[in-house]
């Protein structure tokens, strides 16, 4: 009865016009719903965890990382409106990052179109995911374990303050500019750097890059954590948008329809990630999303090193 | 399509014929049922109906090709224990489709030369690489045919040419779900004693329709400009579903 129901829900299936394979709908919303109930649950974008799944069930890597830059839009829209309601962006800085970011996004959509013209591109993207996702994934493992046994041994003791804001080398850099909200009147030159390589990620692999930004304009930058967030997403929208553009002049690699479906899965998802997420112990949901990266990372590994059915594959030129 | 229908072309096409014989001495008379194959979101592979008459025995041979279009063939090898794509060549001329369809098996009605000048069969299908001095090439040809055959896109018996009596024949000639798209070429050839004494082609527009369509057209459009447009749209839509999003959810 429900294996009925589950296989007459599965039956819906969209032709998906860029990627060109056919997919079952709700497949593609629960794929959707599910990163975004644990982008919500997690506070991430998701986009690190939705372009590899996108390549398990069939879609070209390249469609799928210029699709997840255009669905990057979408998430990162919702999540600014809310943190600018509270008031937690930095214009003047995302403004900067972005200068950046754009910069980065041109240099990495023609990087990523001579990997394609070369063939190289599907090796390159799987390779810089295993990368990503190994590294990512080990870090929240090792620091949610010391977390766990954190909490085991002393029940209650906060984490020692740290002291946020250190002067260091990075802000007697020239082109020093003032940032009220971020109370910081440091060079713009790292903000541009750290933009810039943000940029280049959106391109190659689709992802929002707030994994990278966060911490570094925390660490890096000395900028004030509350706002940091915020800022991040607001820099994004126009990262992924560029990228979006630049993606379907320069490859045509932007599946509109696959976005859209995707979308309305993950904004629903973050809905329920985040409400669940706040009553849920944090240690063990980052244990168990870092198992989740891990094994996502070694099953893009297997793919590289596993011995190929077929030695030969097959690319159509356009002419 | 109607049943009725064809037959009662394939009975005028036989009085034509019988008709324009003397005159015009066209051995063969042939066309398809519909030459527009709509490609739509739920498309999942089409029969074709050909049709035709002979003037008198003999066999009819069915040749079905895609556009031809240029092929890059990857070769993978293992580097540092990670497979990466090598060696590659490209090809020039090399049909999207190919499917051979006959009355009876190739070999029994014409010789070798005849299937290699027609180039009959999957085996036999030509196109140039595109470097002119390509040492080891031949695993690369033979790679691109095999690839082609299990993506179902290369076949040697798409159908079966079937007899109505001497002079009337039919066939279905299948089209498989990931068709590619563009103006094909069907050519008809009539065999009698191991010669192909008379030929027809006629073309059959295969594209795709609907909302899934324009989104490809306007993805891939030749110019720019169109691009860059497109690009503008996935963003807009992007931005009003997040906002959309952001109202529906807000508050709660």
């Amino acid at each position: 009865m429900l294996g009925a129901l589950l296989d007459w829900l599965l039956s819906f299936q969209v032709y998906l016009p860029i990627a060109e394979i056919s997919v079952s709908v709700m497949l593609l919303l629960g794929l959707g719903g599910g990163v975004g109930f644990l982008s919500g649950l997690f506070g991430v974008g998701g986009g690190f965890l939705m372009t590899p799944l996108l390549i398990f069930i069939g879609v070209p890597p390249p469609v799928a990382v210029a699709t997840q830059a255009n669905q990057t839009v979408a998430t990162s829209v919702s999540g600014v409106l809310a943190h600018w309601s509270r008031d937690n962006v930095d214009f003047k800085m995302g403004t900067v990052l972005l200068s950046g970011g754009v910069f980065g996004s041109l240099v990495g959509v023609t990087i990523f179109s001579i990997l394609r013209r070369y063939g190289q591109i599907d090796l390159v993207i799987n390779l810089a995911y295993v990368v990503l996702l190994g590294s990512i994934g080990l870090m929240m493992l090792t620091e949610s374990t010391r977390a766990l046994r954190r909490a085991r041994r002393i029940p209650g003791r906060a984490v020692p303050p740290r002291k946020l804001h250190q002067h260091v080398w990075v802000h007697g850099l020239p082109l020093k500019m003032r940032f009220k909200k971020s109370r910081l009147y440091i060079s713009a030159i790292m903000p541009i750097g750290i933009g810039f390589v943000v940029g280049i990620l959106s391109a190659l692999l689709g992802v929002g890059g707030a994994f990278l930004i966060v911490p570094a304009m925390i660490y890096l930058v000395g900028m004030p954590t509350a706002i940091v967030v915020g800022t991040s997403l607001f820099q994004i929208i126009f990262v992924a948008a560029v990228t979006t553009i630049l993606q379907s002049m320069e490859n045509r690699t932007v599946d509109v329809l696959l976005a859209f479906v995707l979308t309305i899965g993950s904004v629903i998802g973050a809905q329920f990630g985040g409400r669940l997420g706040a009553k849920l112990p944090g240690e063990q949901l980052r244990f168990l999303l870092a198992l989740l990266i891990l094994l996502v990372a070694v099953g893009l590994c297997y793919e590289l090193v596993a011995t190929p059915d077929d030695l030969y594959v097959l690319q159509g030129l356009t002419r | 399509m109607s049943g009725r229908l064809v037959a009662c072309a394939v009975g005028f096409l036989a009085f034509a014929l019988a008709w324009a014989a003397p005159a015009a001495a066209r051995g063969i008379v042939a066309d398809v049922d519909d030459h527009l194959v709509e490609i739509t979101t739920d498309f999942a592979g089409q029969d074709i109906l050909v049709f035709g008459a002979i003037d008198g025995p003999g066999d009819v041979v069915l040749v079905m090709r895609g556009p031809a279009g240029r092929v890059a063939v990857h070769r993978k090898a293992r580097f540092a224990g990670v497979w990466v794509n090598a060696d590659s060549i490209e090809f020039d001329g090399v049909p999207s489709l190919y499917g051979v369809a006959s009355s009876r098996p190739l070999f029994q009605i014409l010789t070798p030369d005849v299937l290699d000048r027609y180039q009959l069969g999957v085996g036999r299908v030509q196109f140039q690489e595109v470097a002119a001095e390509v040492p080891g090439v031949g695993p690369f040809r033979t790679a691109l045919v095999q690839q082609k055959k299990k993506q179902g896109l290369y076949a040697d018996r798409v159908g079966r040419v079937t007899f109505i009596g001497d002079t009337l024949f039919r066939a279905n000639l299948h089209l498989p779900s990931n068709v590619p798209t563009g103006t094909f070429l069907i050519d008809v050839y009539l065999v009698r004693d191991g010669r192909i004494v008379d030929a027809q082609n006629m073309p059959l527009v295969i594209s795709k329709v609907g909302f899934g369509a324009d989104i490809y057209k306007y993805a891939n459009a030749r110019s720019i400009a169109q691009r860059f447009v497109y690009g503008v749209a996935a963003v807009l839509v992007a931005l009003l579903t997040g906002w959309l999003a952001h109202l529906a959810f807000r508050k709660r």
